[in-house]
């Protein structure tokens, strides 16, 4: 990209005009293509509650028929643009009919119901989500730094590693960290995973509906940088078959009653309540997790359910810290990594919270 | 002497970074040294590093096999250097060393969608047309005069800020004319100009949103920007807003394209990308009038002049590849008083009805080539049937359900080719629905 346009597209419009850009963001009809549009509005904007509706085609998503397209978008939560900067803003949305019921793929409005219940909202649902992905060569589709039509050497140097024989990819990850805390995302932490060309990133602790907003942008900012980088992020649980690990989105929670005094007993009662709804979750869990939950490659089977703790080939792990304290949180370690984190959060919320078997 | 360079450049693909670097393995001695670390995208993983001595003769024969990749990287260090002059030029603030100020000039030429533009100096910054001077170019270089009566006036019209020159410079929106004074036959501005300075069209203050769809080609070869060369994409599906580098193509255009323009002053509303891979769209709007006209044939021009700036061509055509591939259009989003008024649902039809009687003179003049646009499939029309409705993206005109609901707004007229002429287009819209009787 020559110098001249990166004068234009780094131009400081503060200087000139009060008006801001603002980048509409809304889940598509897949359930994990992100779409997004831009708008101009008049000046600065830090409540969603004050930015204007909107609407796309729908007929082109898969979300509408052809004959009666529009898809109102809602604004929800307001992040700083990682690439235009300034005054504009990111915008994760949700969508619904023109008559203002959620459409089928709209899985947040469920979710903030959840959310918004009084017992729910007295817990205080913590959320911190670990979202693995794998970065692949545009074109060809195979993981990026491995020989095309071949492999690199088996897993054991990459997690964690450095060196150009071992991370691959690492400019898209530190460009993503910094662009998700300008942006606000509460992103806590990355490292490199087992499979070469696999990252991971951290998001939380969030309260309630926020972890799923926070995600879904954190997953549009991230391949939004692929796309200037020239390569492919695939959030797909088994990438590559055989004897290469998969990409999880473990998801670790906890509500006041586990923070506090006695909570050892009470995360204990959640976990038995996971139990008791396990294939409910699992069939919740993300499209094609069977390929990843095999029992091998630190996962549990994906027809049992087991927990420990600090055992990674369970499907819920507690960590010694938490056991030592008797009081904290737990990893549910069978999301994977395509999982919608709406969907995820509020069902562990609902299964722990509201349901009483 | 050591030079300690640390430079990021992007530049034509190439990341690379020089950095001084520690002690060679083979020598015992510790020298200052330049060594450069080159790491060519992420295509092909190639770290070349080079450890020259500070003396040139001290070159260890182990390094002998990378003196042809390093006489490479000095071209490109060249490259770089010298397009680092050239945009320390291309940058200079004048403010400072003269009131001077520069004005391009853009007008329309013989083709009715080729612009061009010639720039002059003025002695200080000029913020009103009419304050500019006339000018004059050579009409048989652009198919609008014969050799031997070449000159053709340029009228001033419109003034915005100039993006790549900045400063107090400007572009200046121009018309042609005759010397005699007579608006030479591809000036289609002037009969608009007529029309919007009508009591009854000026009263109702009309409003226009432009959807300009275009696509993006690779240059030299002219196939879509991102489609690999003699083959296709996947189908149409998930490139519409679409993210990621399988999906969208040349978002770098686009976004330089938007600020451009908003510093420009231009009205622009939004942007998205396209259906088809390749093909996005901008709006301008809403602008009264003439304006509209101005702003987008000015959006066009920095548009063209953002792809020249990165190798990349940018066509209007209206259906540039056959198939199952989306066309490009110009959706036309109109409004005036009464229809933003209560009762405007009513003026809203009535405007509609008469559209329709008159759906042939329209299309006529509505951009060439459109019959392979508008087939009735992949959101148009039909181009021989006049169909509206709410919310129809396959109608020939379409009212949103906010205007619908609220009895009052505005509406869309989909069937302009994404080659039409704003200034015949908005105009024509104006005439029918506020001028023209049924007889």
């Amino acid at each position: 990209m020559s110098y001249r346009l990166s004068d234009l597209i780094n131009l400081d419009l503060s200087a000139c005009t009060d008006k801001i850009i603002a980048e509409y963001v809304w889940i598509g009809g897949s359930g994990m293509d992100l779409r997004s549009k831009a708008r101009t509005l008049p000046g600065p904007v830090s409540d969603p509650s004050k930015l204007p509706k909107w609407n796309y085609d729908g007929s082109s998503t898969n979300q509408a028929p052809g004959d009666n397209s529009e898809v109102i978008l809602y604004p929800q939560a307001i992040y700083k643009d990682p690439f235009r900067r300034g005054n504009n803003i990111l915008v994760m949305c949700d969508s619904y009919t023109p008559q203002g019921d959620p459409l089928p793929t709209n899985k947040r409005y469920n979710a903030a119901k959840v959310f918004s219940r009084s017992d729910v909202v007295a817990e205080e649902p913590w959320f911190g989500i670990e979202q693995e992905y794998t970065l692949l060569q545009k074109d060809v589709k195979w993981p990026l730094g491995w020989p095309i039509g071949g492999f690199p050497p088996p897993q054991g140097p990459y997690y964690c590693g450095t060196g150009a024989d071992k991370a691959f990819g690492r400019d898209i990850v530190d460009a993503h960290y910094k662009a998700c805390l300008y942006a606000g995302i509460n992103i806590s932490g990355t490292n490199g995973e087992v499979m070469p060309g696999q990252w991971e990133f951290q998001v939380g602790p969030s309260v309630g509906i926020s972890a799923g907003d926070q995600v879904w942008m954190a997953r549009y900012i991230l391949e939004r940088i692929t796309e200037m980088a020239g390569v492919i992020v695939t959030f797909d649980p088994k990438p590559v078959s055989g004897d290469w690990n998969g990409a999880g989105a473990h998801t670790n929670y906890s509500t006041k009653s586990m923070r506090n005094e006695g909570g050892y007993e009470v995360i204990k009662k959640a976990i038995e309540k996971l139990e008791k709804r396990h294939l409910e979750h699992i069939a919740a869990y993300g499209e094609g997790n069977e390929r990843r939950l095999t029992g091998k490659h630190e996962t549990a089977d994906i027809k049992k359910f087991k927990w420990g703790v600090a055992n990674r080939g369970a499907s819920v792990r507690v960590g010694r810290d938490t056991e030592r304290e008797k009081k904290g949180y737990f990893e549910d370690r069978r999301p994977s990594s395509n999982m919608d984190p709406y969907v995820v959060t509020s069902m562990i919320v609902e299964t722990t919270i509201v349901w009483k078997p | 002497m050591c030079y300690i360079l640390y430079v990021f450049v992007l530049c034509l693909d190439l990341e690379w970074r020089w950095k001084c670097v520690a002690k060679d393995a083979d020598d015992d001695e510790d020298e200052d040294r330049i060594g450069f670390v080159i790491t060519l995208g992420y295509d092909f993983d190639m770290n070349i590093s080079v450890l020259l001595p500070a003396s040139p003769f001290r070159v260890s024969i182990s390094r002998l096999s990378y003196l042809v990749c390093v006489a490479k990287q000095f071209i490109y260090a060249a490259i770089y250097l010298i397009m680092a002059l050239l945009s320390d030029l291309i940058n200079l603030d004048l403010t400072d060393a003269t009131p001077k100020i520069i004005a391009e000039y853009i007008w329309i030429g013989g083709s009715g969608m080729d612009l061009r533009s010639k720039a002059r100096t003025l002695p200080g910054p000029v913020d009103d047309p009419k304050k500019l001077p006339k000018w004059n170019y050579d009409g048989s270089s652009t198919g609008q005069a014969p050799g031997e009566d070449s000159e053709v006036i340029l009228y001033p019209q419109a003034i915005f800020k100039d993006p790549f020159r900045r400063g107090n410079n400007i572009l200046v929106m121009c018309d042609a004319y005759t010397p005699a004074g007579e608006p030479i036959p591809t000036n289609k501005r002037c009969a608009a100009a007529k029309i919007f300075s009508n009591p009854d069209v000026e009263k109702e203050v009309p409003w226009y949103g432009i959807e300009q769809e275009y696509t993006l080609l690779q240059k030299d070869i002219n196939w879509p920007l991102g489609w690999p060369q003699g083959g296709f994409p996947g189908p149409q599906g998930p490139y519409y807003c679409g993210i990621g580098a399988e999906k969208a193509f040349g978002r770098d255009i686009v976004d330089a394209h938007y600020k451009a323009c908003l510093y420009a002053g231009v009205n622009i509303s939004g942007i998205n990308g396209e259906v088809m891979p390749g093909q996005w769209e901008f709006q301008v709007g809403p602008a009264v009038g003439i304006s509209a006209g101005d702003e987008l044939w000015v959006a066009r021009y920095i548009l063209e002049r953002i792809t020249e700036i990165n190798g990349v061509v940018v066509s209007f055509d209206p259906k540039p590849i056959p198939g199952d591939w989306n066309g490009a259009g110009a959706h036309t989003n109109y409004s005036t008083k009464s229809m933003r008024e209560e009762g405007g649902y009513e003026v809203i039809k009535k405007a509609i009805e008469k559209m329709g009687l008159r759906h042939k003179e329209h299309i006529a003049a509505y951009g060439e080539g459109n019959e392979r646009r508008l087939t009735g499939r992949h959101e148009t029309a039909d181009i021989n049937t006049f169909l509206w409705g709410v919310a129809n993206r396959g109608a020939s005109i379409r009212v949103g359900r906010d205007t619908e609901k609220e009895g009052k707004g505005y509406f869309e007229d989909r069937r302009p080719a994404s080659n039409m002429d704003p200034y015949v287009v908005t105009s024509m819209i104006a005439e029918t629905t506020i001028l023209w009787n049924k007889s």
